[in-house]
Parts: structure tokens; sequence; C-alpha cells
């Protein structure tokens, strides 16, 4: 095995790598002794601070915290791809009084910390007298900053379209419409399909800031949990629970886009694959195409 | 008005302290982080993939509470909020830092190493004179990135007790004077929250768009041509 910073290891190379991969061992157990320590030295293993986990209604509460982090995101998500197209769209209008506002809209929404427009929403709106639920501020934040980065996703995918897909789509007589809709756009998409996905994983990930502004998700009810005194305060195993059900969540997402990318590497752009079970190239041709998508993938996916 | 200068004055220096601060834990732990993702050692790359996948599939806010509740009982000390959140921020912001660093090293055709090898250069010749120029062309743009998402995600800070400008609207609300005369004192002293946040987010995209101009103008420079 070669790679540009290092040659095919000799004799003593692999010693020497061999010892630093003790050496990422022993420094890597030392992390996880110290954690376990600290954890157990400040009484965080008692069953007085873990029982709070054995009631149902516990359970409920905290299913229900995900059940507000997971509506949120659905609707976040499709909202953030409906204002993504539209916004898309705009930007890639041959008319400029569309265009270029669409660009400053997409500019200053994508450059907008989430938390603030959040904020605004929340504490902004109130003064000119129209009462924000937290949940709406969520939604709409999320809606806006990750419908104008999809919007650039996909602006970004129609152009890196050759040329000739638009010109064809002309030729035979579609509309501008019908270019975008049935030529350009499901190519695109197919394309960023990668992003669009890890770019839902952002979303999914930016719901815990409706913590700091007091939307009852996930995260505020880890927080109620860790404060019952009656439990001994278990923050900490509170925090361990819920974090995991926040990362097992966005793995889950990240798997996808990860497998989606992967199969998109694999298939040529231009072709569906013919069906499920035709994997194997049957022909040389086909071979070779399918050789090429994966030297253009790897080529242009940085 | 001194007050609410003096606030405003704090609020911006927590903003800078977690930007800069934050940005050097981030640039540090990510360089290691991203060596052991290309290193020849199997175990380091293990290491190296599972802490970039985890930290990154876990929220910022998660992350923050974590440092800024859970550490101070496990280490059973009080400890400044404005250092957790900068470790926090830094921890999180070192992931991606490793992932462009790796992504960057990686667009350095294998061909170019095994020439200067071949010529008769040795590690450390390689490294500085053939494969580091190219990296860090390719890196430099893709990190001002990184950079701009830190800076937007100091604001994060502002739910864990750090004065920075995401959480100066709160305490300019504490610290309420006699009534303003004009919408700019409003604006500037809280009375009207909508104004303040406008003008946090107006300041906020000015840094952003300057910082991604500056952007494009090192991507122009720095293209490598092949």
């Amino acid at each position: 095995m070669s790679s540009v910073l290092y040659d095919v290891p000799g004799p003593r190379a692999r010693l020497r790598n061999r010892v630093l991969g003790v050496v990422t061992v022993l420094v890597v157990l030392a992390l996880i002794a110290l954690t376990i320590w600290r954890l157990y030295a400040t009484g965080q293993f008692s069953a007085q601070k873990w029982s709070i986990f054995s009631y149902t209604r516990i359970w409920m509460l905290i299913l229900d915290g995900l059940w507000h982090t997971l509506s949120a995101f659905l609707v976040a998500a499709i909202g953030a791809l409906l204002l993504g197209f539209i916004l898309a769209v705009g930007r890639l209008s041959d008319h400029a009084w569309v265009r270029v506002p669409v660009g400053w809209i997409v500019e200053i929404l994508r450059a907008i910390p989430v938390l603030i427009f959040m904020m605004l929403m929340y504490y902004g709106l109130p003064v000119v007298g129209v009462k924000v639920d937290p949940y709406v501020a969520v939604v709409v934040a999320l809606v806006a900053y990750n419908g104008s980065v999809l919007a650039e996703a996909i602006r970004a995918g129609v152009e890196s379209l050759p040329r000739g897909q638009g010109e064809a789509g002309y030729a035979i007589g579609l509309r501008k419409n019908g270019v975008l809709r049935l030529v350009l756009l499901p190519q695109a998409v197919r394309a960023m399909m990668p992003v669009i996905i890890s770019q839902l994983v952002v979303a999914l990930k930016d719901t815990a800031l409706g913590f700091i502004i007091t939307y009852p998700e996930l995260l505020y009810v880890i927080k109620l949990l860790g404060n019952q005194i009656t439990y001994g305060s278990p923050l900490v195993p509170a925090a361990i629970v819920g974090g995991s059900i926040y990362v097992v969540l966005c793995l889950i997402l990240s798997y996808i886009a990860y497998r989606v990318e992967k199969s998109t590497r694999r298939s040529p752009k231009v072709r569906r694959p013919q069906g499920p079970g035709t994997g194997e190239a049957t022909t040389m041709t086909e071979f070779i195409a399918v050789q090429k998508g994966v030297g253009k993938g790897d080529a242009t996916s940085l | 008005m001194d007050e609410v200068a003096h606030l405003w004055w704090q609020a911006i220096e927590g903003t800078l302290i977690l930007f800069f601060a934050g940005g050097v834990i981030a640039l540090v732990l990510g360089v290691i982080v991203g060596a052991m993702r290309v290193s020849p050692v199997p175990i380091a790359r293990a290491v190296g993939t599972v802490y970039v996948n985890w930290i990154r599939n876990t929220p910022l806010t998660l992350i923050m509470f974590f440092f800024a509740f859970c550490m101070p009982i496990l280490l059973g000390q009080r400890i400044n909020a404005l250092i957790l959140a900068t470790i926090a921020l830094g921890v999180y912001t070192a992931t991606y830092v490793a992932e462009t660093i790796r992504s960057g090293v990686n667009t350095v055709p294998v061909g170019q190493a095994e020439a200067a090898r071949a010529i008769g250069l040795g590690f450390g010749q390689v490294m500085s004179l053939v494969v580091m120029p190219q990296a860090f062309r390719s890196v430099v743009p893709p990190m001002m990135s990184v950079f701009i998402a830190l800076l937007k995600n100091t604001t994060v800070a502002a739910g864990f007790s750090v004065l920075n400008l995401g959480s100066v609207t709160a305490y300019l609300s504490e610290h309420r004077e006699a009534q303003a005369d004009n919408l700019f004192q409003a604006m500037v002293t809280g009375e009207n929250q909508l104004l303040t946040l406008l003008l946090i987010a107006a300041i906020f995209v000015v840094l952003v768009l300057l910082l991604a101009w500056l952007q494009r103008v090192l991507e122009r420079k720095w293209r490598v041509e092949r």
C-alpha cells in the first residue's frame, strides 16, 4: 500500500508503525480509563442516579422530547427542500430581476447564524406584537438556513451538467419549464443526493438549538431529568442516555448519505440502473462505462 | 450608557475569544486527527475515523451541554463557562479541520510523490517541496468555510451563560436603563429586542460575507492548474 505521503513500508518503517500503533492504543486506553475513573470517583455509576431510567413515565418524557425533535426535523426537512427548489429555480432564472434578488436572499440567509434567526423569531417578533411559538421559531429558522444551502447545492448540480443536456431539451421543443423540470433538475438532484442528505443531517443536529430558546426537545428533557434531586441530580447519566439517542439518529442518517454517495458514484450518471439484481456489468462496454463513472465521481467529489 | 457600551465591548470580546481560541484548538487537534487519518498506522486511522464520525454526528449544542454542565461535575470544580465553551467549539470544529486536511492531501496525485521519490528526495523533502505546497493550496479555501461555520457557531455558546454577541440581548435587558429617545438608542440598549437582534444578524452577515470574499480571492489566487 503506497500513498502520496508514504511509500510501501520496509522493515524499519514497519517496526516504527507498530510502535506508533501501540502508542496510539495506550493513549486511547489512558483517556478511556481517565473518563471511567472520573465517572466512578464522582459517583456517576451509583444505582440511585440510574434508577430514574427504570420508570415508564420517565421514558414517556424522553419519547415526548424525541417526538418534538423529530417532528421539528421532519417539517423543517420538507420545508427546506421546498424552499431549496424555489430558491434554486429563482437563482437559475434568465431574468436578472429575479436572479439577483434571490441570489442576495440566499447569501444573507446562509450568513445568519441559525440560533440568531431563532432568537429573532422568538424574542424579536413579540416586540411588534407577533407571538411566536418556539416550535415555529425552530422550524422557520431551520427551513430558512437549510433551504438556502440546499438551493446552492441544487444550483451547483444543475450548473455542473453538460450544456448539451439543456440544449437537447430545447431542441426537442421543450420550454424553459420543461427543460428544467424534466431534464436538468432530475439529473442535478440525483448527482447532489449525498449533499442533500448530509444537509438534512445538519438540520437534524440543529434542532438541538431549540433547547436554547426553550423548545421542549430531547436536550431540554435531558436537562429536566438531570435536575431531579430525588434521584441525586443524574445530569451525567441523562446526558449519556440522551446523547446516545441523538448520535444514533444522526449516524443512521449519515450512513444513508454514505450509501447513497457510494451508489451514485458507482452508477454511470447519465443512465439509470436497469433494476435491482443486475449488479454485474454484462458487456465490456458497460464495464468501461462503469469504470469511467467511478473515475469521474472521484475527480469531482473532492 | 457607559454600562451598555461596556456590555457590547465584552460581548464582542467574548465572540472574538471563542472564535480565535476555538480556532487554535480546532487547528491543533484537527491537524493531529487529520494526520492520524492519513497515517500508515491502521490503528491510528481507526481512532481518527471513530473520533471524526462520532463528533460530527453529535449536535454542537449537545457537546457544549456536556462541557458546560457535565464537565464541572466530573472534575469536581467550577470552571469558567467561556473556557468550557471554547474547548467544546474546538473539539467540534477539529473534526471538520481534520476532514479538510485529509481531502486536501488526497487531491495530490500519487504520481507527484512517486516522481519526487524517484529523483532521490527524502521523506522530509518530498513533504516540504512537493506534497505540502500542493496540498496547502487545495486546503486553504475549504478551510475558510470551516472557519466561517466556526464564527457562526460561536453564537451557540449564548445558551450556556457565556456573554457573546449571541447572548448580548439577554444581558442588555437585565441592565434596562431610562427610556430610549430614538430608535437607534432603543436598538443599542436592547430596549427594542427586534432591532437589537437584527443588528447582531447584520454584524454576522457582514463578517461572513467578508470572510467569503477573502475565500474567493484566495481560491482564485491559489487555484492548482492540473
